[in-house]
């Protein structure tokens, strides 16, 4: 790649070992799986009296979060440190972000400094494949406006395995905000790559207008919260963010939440060992009860530890790993429309 | 000057119906003659057009000079450098600069700087409001008589349904179109890409089709309300080319233009990678990352269907002219993230050789094309083609002529522009289709 160009083309070597994780609807099946597989063992570790290992020992991490987070940034923070990699934390303010450096010029800089790896949370769609395309070293989506999560995905792809045993042919419902957001979106590309089938679910004006034709055989779209969740094996509820109702596209927040709940009501009508996700941060009252957060069927607190046992994973599978680590088999179809 | 005889080309002259191997000869800043056999005078300079085809000089109705006040981006020296080198002998430049062209004296400071500094001939279009803030209506009269072919306050619509009309009743005072870019803009807030599929999978707010339509409904209402002369600007939605089909069908004095990239390329751009582009001639593309920057444009890249209704519209007179939107802009501008990313692409050099694919492919014919960039042109210009190049080779004409080579292969290389913009998503992409020489007023502005 060269320095002189300033347009790279050229986002990954084909064939190579993976060297970024930007989203799930580049990864095949067994790449998946190698991560949920690998997550596991990080697991193990953090279960020790001294949960480390020196995997990422002399390694360089930098979390760059341009949007506000607690749950994901403090996840790679330990993430990282957990596998003695060094840590740098890089916030939006408090940075020359401020001062209009460009996000290229910001990670370049980093790069520099002596960055081997980059976690970028932006609210720009795409922002980390700019970044991708601009380093030597490797990036991981830490959530790029509403495009992808990929990390969050996984750790939900975990979970949902550790319950049933597998993944395919369970029925996940995903409802709330879908139209803006990336954690539905992961989720749909890494569960209909497993073999589920998805339900997305919310108000007509939170519900993407057109949808790839390729999704046609395992996603179903639905504003009928009864249809959504008849049925379901995992139900999994998003965030409402209040700027929706300025925006025109809901009236209110009770409305809503009367229409929309995730609630214990409303869960029987869903499979009998229904699992309750969340990807944080609630809003509890409005798309989930309280009872149902914190009830039994509820795994929102283990999804946020296993989210530091998956992001180990793919800061080993993709900074730590050896050379000869089988990551990305050659024919990794893409889901697109 | 010397005379210039175009030896044994292919010469395509649509306003005369010829399509046939001719000599043309250029003298004294005239077309002097068309015909096979033509004598060759002492002095003249002798160009073999062997295999090259011979055509009127394109005219451009829309493009973005940015100069005065923007010149980082081009200037009327880059850009009509760049002009040349596409075929091109006239182009329209967009009025907003900085200052915006609201008033005669800004008309006349581009056409003295084109005067000095242009390669090919440069018609001002005028604003519409004043500042182009859609509020006040700008001196139409002013700037008509100060040299302003149109009025458009592009880059925005006329937002105001009562303004728009009133434009259109006022115009007819100076007998020029107003061009509308067609944006309902409470629908657009945010987007920065079309409402479809690819939008969904890549989180980016969505430019609904219906933007376009509602837009285009409304001002062929208010031009059939008012009798003024209405112009779309580079229509890109199938639902658009249908409701402006059925105004001509009902006798409205409509036009309507086209750019080569809403011809030829889909929101599937986006996408990046893996891409294969028969259009484009068959060879896999350079791969790309997905969210490239370079395919952001507003109206923005759209679907297949739209693509296939706009070249159907421009097969069937629906749509009368090709028109390239040139929209250079900075590497700061272009080179961040999509959300913030400068909408444009610079097309004055790829314009030609990209609608020609869809010549070899067989969807339109090189009459077709050829009279999108020439008469389509001047007939919407109206009563302002009077500075414009001729569009055709008529003997006593002025000689504005392009030669280009059809068969000629090459890879676009965006350093190698003329202009200043090297923001084009057709970068590394190998075209067929190669101007090699362009004549204004019979004088080479552009030879290989």
């Amino acid at each position: 790649m060269s320095r002189t160009a300033p347009w790279s083309d050229q986002l990954l070597p084909l064939g190579g070992p993976r060297r970024h994780l930007l989203d799930l609807d580049d990864c095949s099946r067994e790449e998946i799986t190698q991560f949920l597989d690998t997550a596991v063992a990080m697991r193990e570790i953090l279960r020790r009296p001294v949960p480390k290992a020196p995997a990422l020992t002399g390694k360089t991490v930098v979390n760059v979060f341009l949007e506000d987070s607690t749950r994901t940034r403090v996840s790679f923070e330990i993430a990282a440190k957990r596998l003695n990699a060094d840590v740098i934390n890089l916030s939006g303010s408090g940075s020359s972000v401020t001062k209009g450096e460009s996000l290229i010029n910001t990670v370049r800089t980093l790069e520099a400094v002596g960055a081997d790896l980059i976690v970028l949370r932006h609210p720009s769609a795409g922002a980390p494949y700019l970044a991708a395309t601009h380093l030597r070293g490797s990036v991981i989506n830490a959530g790029d406006g509403w495009h992808a999560h990929p990390t969050q995905a996984l750790l939900d792809l975990l979970t949902i395995r550790d319950t049933f045993g597998r993944l395919e042919g369970l029925r996940v419902t995903i409802v709330g905000d879908i139209l803006h957001s990336r954690v539905a979106r992961s989720n749909l590309w890494g569960l209909t790559r497993m073999g589920a089938e998805v339900t997305v679910c919310g108000p007509p004006t939170l519900l993407p207008p057109a949808w790839p034709a390729g999704l046609a055989g395992c996603l179903r779209v639905t504003f009928n919260l009864e249809e959504a969740l008849s049925g379901a094996d995992v139900v999994m509820a998003l965030r409402l963010q209040r700027e929706r109702m300025a925006a025109g596209r809901l009236p209110s927040l009770r409305e809503y939440s009367r229409l929309y709940q995730i609630n214990d009501a409303r869960l029987a009508r869903a499979a009998p060992q229904v699992l309750v996700l969340h990807p944080g941060p609630m809003n509890e009252g409005v798309e989930i009860a309280p009872t149902t957060a914190h009830g039994a069927r509820s795994a929102i607190e283990d999804q946020v530890t296993n989210g530091v046992a998956v992001r180990m994973a793919v800061l080993y599978l993709l900074a730590g790993a050896p050379a000869d680590t089988p990551l990305r088999p050659p024919a990794a179809e893409a889901v697109r429309p | 000057m010397r005379p210039v005889l175009l030896q044994g080309g292919w010469v395509v002259d649509p306003a005369s119906e010829r399509e046939e191997l001719a000599d043309v000869l250029l003298r004294e800043g005239c077309v002097a003659a068309v015909g096979r056999g033509l004598g060759t005078p002492d002095d003249a300079l002798v160009i073999d057009c062997r295999g090259k085809v011979v055509a009127p000089g394109l005219i451009d109705l829309h493009c973005h000079l940015r100069d005065p006040g923007l010149t980082e981006k081009e200037t009327i020296a880059t850009g009509t450098a760049a002009a040349a080198a596409g075929g091109f002998t006239t182009v329209c430049c967009m009025p907003n600069t900085d200052p915006v062209v609201d008033s005669g004296s800004v008309v006349e400071t581009i056409l003295r700087t084109a005067a000095r500094e242009g390669s090919v001939r440069v018609l001002p279009i005028g604003a519409v409001t004043k500042g182009q803030a859609g509020r006040e209506l700008a001196e139409l009269a002013d700037l008509a008589a100060a040299g302003a072919v149109a009025f458009s306050d592009d880059g925005r619509p006329v937002a105001s349904a009562a303004l728009l009309r009133h434009a259109l009743e006022y115009s007819q005072l100076v007998q020029r179109p107003i061009i509308d870019h067609c944006e309902e803009p409470s629908l657009t807030v945010g987007a920065v890409a079309h409402e479809g599929p690819v939008a969904t999978c890549l989180g980016l707010r969505g430019w609904p089709a219906a933007a376009e339509t509602i837009a285009i409904a409304r001002d062929l209402e208010l031009a059939a309300l008012t009798g003024g002369r209405l112009h779309i600007a580079h229509v890109s939605t199938a639902g658009g080319v249908a409701l402006i089909r059925e105004a001509k069908r009902r006798g409205l004095p409509v036009t309507a233009e086209v750019t080569p990239h809403h011809l030829t390329l889909t929101d599937e751009w986006l996408l990046g990678e893996g891409l294969h582009w028969p259009a484009l001639g068959g060879e896999p593309l350079p791969r790309r990352a997905p969210y490239d920057p370079r395919t952001k444009v507003n109206p923005p890249l759209r679907g297949r269907e739209d693509v296939a209704a706009l070249i159907a519209a421009l097969a069937d007179g629906t749509i009368d002219a090709i028109a390239t939107d040139h929209a250079p802009h900075t590497l700061t501008d272009k080179l961040c993230e999509y959300d913030q990313a400068a909408f444009g692409i610079s097309g004055l050099e790829t314009a030609l050789a990209a609608v020609l694919a869809l010549v070899r492919s067989g969807a339109l014919s090189l009459r077709r094309v050829i009279a999108a960039f020439t008469i389509g042109p001047r007939q919407v210009l109206g009563e302002g083609a009077r500075a414009a190049s001729p569009g055709r080779l008529a003997p006593g004409d002025p000689a504005d002529v392009v030669v280009f080579d059809p068969d000629a292969s090459w890879v676009v290389d965006p350093h190698a522009f003329r202009s200043k913009g090297q923001n084009t998503p057709l970068a590394g992409v190998r075209l067929q289709g190669r101007v090699t020489h362009t004549f204004v007023a019979g004088r080479g502005v552009y030879g290989e």
